[in-house]
């Protein structure tokens, strides 16, 4: 049933994000940033917020006339701070009703991946929170019908033995008190909701939690164009002797308000009560069938701490040696936390398939898709190949290339193979050429793949394609599932590039590569990611 | 040169999608009552006689118990309802048994009741018996109000004085 609905969805993200990703280039594609330009977003809020807070009076009196002369007597620095403050916020529930659907698009969320998820969840709660008294510190008319309507609905629930309402309609009965309650609030839950988002990204390594500056840049440059087009301002006084009846409502913060009239008070209620005990229960609703988690052999690991680095899930904690073996550490896998992604197996340094025992084992691998069933299929699947041009696909079982019929060898990433993989293809001229296929390269499905694959390639990162296979033969082909025609494309064209190149030198025959338990060669400086 | 297009391109796209979010932020205007016509809201916290339903104990009763604690009477500790009425122009607009809140049944009654109604005069009437009483009324008043399009106006009770204002 939830499939029924995620898969048009993802369609859907594919449609827009194939065209952003042409015009921003993968890099700048805001929709791969969603997550980063929240915090961005957070961050333009709290320091407009902090600003606006110096000229802002918390009587209940001044309050308003204070948002007045900010707005119109010092519009050219604090009024352009009071819109920055509002869009910024706006954009946030934009980012995160967005960053939802398409984590829950992608399939992001269940399994391993839960915690993200439902630490989610009390974020949307907080990030309303923040937005709703926001907006009553204006004290204008829109705050008088965020004040009445959030206070009917409090008095809903059997919390409060007086109607806390009455205290916005009768005159006389409203205390600078409960104003000052409000501002406190106003600090104090966007600062917890800050917390929380760190919270949510503590399962995930290496989390996006800057955008690009170029995308930043820009984003700012836009904001304050917007501020200046169309200026945040008030809506005139409170008065308690008029009803609230025409407001312009934030659509963004307040579309549950006018919800209160139509449907009834105990219907939204119930409403935010089912979407949370839904988001809640998603993760587990249809369960994910998981793979088993990846696995140590100790006897191949020599401590060296590329999986822990490489791995996008935390999963991967270098613990104390626990065998005799001469080295400090060792890898340990924490299952509840690794999605079977392999992209450990790909970092390892005792990954390589020149080993000729048969058993072929490496430091860390996957029990349901070893690093010698790997091989295996390599081997068979290149055996069928024919004519010139033979061209071998590792394909990322996400992406365009994982439907393709011949010469296909699935992968859950790209970044599981190791880069010894390609050698040993073309050396042994098991191929001629080889495509590496991996998901759209803003979209890595695994998060990180497509980005170590790259820098596997160039060198920046190990373990690297070593020099001496020839680039002209390997060919990385990022495509979504909505791109396949693009990827038979390219793939066809390759192959054709593949056929007319002159036959490769013959090269003397490789020595084996490093055997295994010998330290890792000196690292190559990471590339900046 | 393309460069400079593609970054204007981005920055377009990224100011066109800004721009409709700020629009959203305050449009369009939500209305939430009919144009000309005003509210009345009837609304106040009062805690019906407790002491109505106090029952007088017998000297045995008394005799029973400690010395420090002997009363002459035994009052319920949970409160009755409160019974409102509210007639507009002569129609009966509420008719409510409230009941006591808190888990005990110990605290006041509440009401909070939202009337619209077309701008211009009107004849109200409110009556209230905050005691066991099944006929009469313990506090009633009734008056002509002139409501402007959008006023509100508030139906309070204030126990001290006993008796309803209209503001
Ligand atoms: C203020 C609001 C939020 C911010 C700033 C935020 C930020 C982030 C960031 C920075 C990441 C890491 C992305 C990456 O580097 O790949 C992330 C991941 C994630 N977020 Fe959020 N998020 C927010 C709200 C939400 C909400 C409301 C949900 C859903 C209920 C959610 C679900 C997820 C999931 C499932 C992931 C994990 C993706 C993965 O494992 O690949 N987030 N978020
Ligand atoms: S397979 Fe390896 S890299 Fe992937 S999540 Fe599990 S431990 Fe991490
Ligand atoms: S040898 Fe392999 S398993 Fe051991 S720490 Fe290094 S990458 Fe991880």
């Amino acid at each position: 049933m939830i499939g029924a609905i995620r898969k048009p969805l993802r369609y859907g993200f594919e449609l827009i994000e194939r065209p952003f990703e042409r015009v921003f280039g993968p890099a700048l594609n805001p929709l791969a940033q969603l997550g980063a330009l929240g915090f961005f977003f957070f961050w333009i809020v709290a320091v407009s917020g902090i600003y606006l807070f110096i000229f802002f009076d918390t009587g209940i009196e001044q309050a308003y006339q204070s948002v007045e002369s900010i707005t119109n007597d010092h519009w050219y620095h604090a009024g352009v701070m009071r819109s920055l403050h509002r869009y910024a916020s706006d954009l946030m529930v934009v980012m995160v009703a967005t960053h939802l659907l398409r984590e829950f698009a992608y399939d992001h969320y269940r399994g391993a991946r839960f915690f993200s998820w439902l630490t989610g969840l009390p974020i949307i709660w907080l990030l309303y929170a923040s937005g709703i008294t926001g907006y009553w510190l204006v004290w204008d008319k829109l705050a008088q019908y965020v004040a009445i309507i959030s206070s009917e609905l409090l008095d809903w629930l059997p919390i409060f033995g007086e109607p806390i309402a009455r205290n916005f309609i009768a005159t006389g009965t409203l205390t600078s008190r409960f104003f000052t309650l409000m501002v406190f609030m106003h600090i104090a839950v966007p600062l917890f909701l800050l917390f929380l988002m760190w919270v949510h990204i503590l399962r995930i390594s290496r989390p996006k939690v800057n955008p690009p500056r170029t995308l930043a840049l820009m984003s700012l440059a836009a904001l304050i164009g917007v501020s200046l087009w169309n200026p945040a301002v008030s809506q005139g006084h409170v008065d308690l002797a008029r009803a609230p009846v025409e407001v312009g409502l934030d659509w963004f913060y307040l579309p549950l308000y006018p919800l209160t009239d139509i449907w009834g008070k105990g219907a939204v209620w119930a409403f935010l009560g089912a979407f949370s005990v839904m988001i809640g229960l998603m993760p587990w609703l249809p369960p994910l069938r998981r793979a088993k988690a990846a696995e140590v052999t100790l006897d191949h690991c020599n401590g060296c701490g590329r999986c822990a680095e490489d791995c996008p899930y935390e999963a991967i904690r270098m613990v104390r040696r626990t065998d005799a073996l001469p080295f400090p550490t060792q890898a340990e896998v924490n299952p509840s936390l690794c999605v079977s992604c392999g992209i450990c197996t790909g970092s390892c340094p005792s990954s390589t398939p020149f080993r000729r025992s048969e058993e072929l084992v490496t430091g860390i691998d996957l029990p349901e898709y070893s690093l010698k069933e790997l091989r295996e299929r390599t081997r068979e699947t290149a055996a069928a190949l024919e004519g010139p041009g033979r061209v071998l696909v590792f394909a990322c079982e996400h992406g365009a290339g994982a439907g393709g019929e011949r010469g296909v060898v699935p992968v859950p990433c790209v970044a599981m193979v190791p880069p010894s993989f390609f050698d040993f293809v073309l050396s042994r001229k098991l191929a001629d050429g080889v495509v590496v296929a991996g998901c759209a390269e803003s979209a890595c499905f695994n998060r990180l793949g497509v980005t170590w694959t790259q820098e596997r390639f160039t060198g920046a990162r190990d373990p690297y394609l070593r020099a001496r296979v020839p680039r002209e033969r390997i060919k990385t082909i990022w495509a979504s599932t909505l791109e396949v025609a693009r990827f038979e494309r390219e793939r066809a064209a390759f192959a054709a590039e593949i056929a007319a190149l002159p036959p490769p030198v013959a090269r003397k025959a490789q020595p084996s590569a490093p055997a295994a338990r010998t330290p890792a060669p000196d690292r190559v400086p990471e590339g900046t990611s | 040169m393309i460069a400079i297009l593609r970054a204007a391109a981005q920055f377009l796209i990224i100011l066109a999608l800004f721009g409709g979010v700020a629009a959203f932020a305050n449009w369009p205007v939500y209305r939430q009552t009919p144009q000309g016509t005003a509210v009345i809201m009837v609304t106040f916290v009062h805690g019906a006689d407790r002491k109505a339903a106090c029952r007088k104990l017998t000297p045995a009763e008394i005799a029973k118990l400690p010395p420090n604690m002997r009363r002459t009477q035994e009052c319920p500790r949970s409160r009755p309802p409160l019974y409102l009425e509210l007639d507009i122009d002569g129609a009966p607009a509420l008719r409510a048994t409230l009941p006591p809140t808190g888990i005990a049944g110990d605290g006041p009654s509440r009401v909070y009741e939202r009337f619209v109604v077309p701008a211009g005069a009107h004849e109200i009437a409110v009556r209230m018996r905050d005691t066991p009483r099944s006929e009469g009324y313990d506090y009633e008043r009734t008056g002509r109000v002139t409501l402007t399009p959008d006023q509100l106006m508030v139906v309070d009770f204030r126990a001290e004085s006993g008796e309803f204002l209209f503001r």
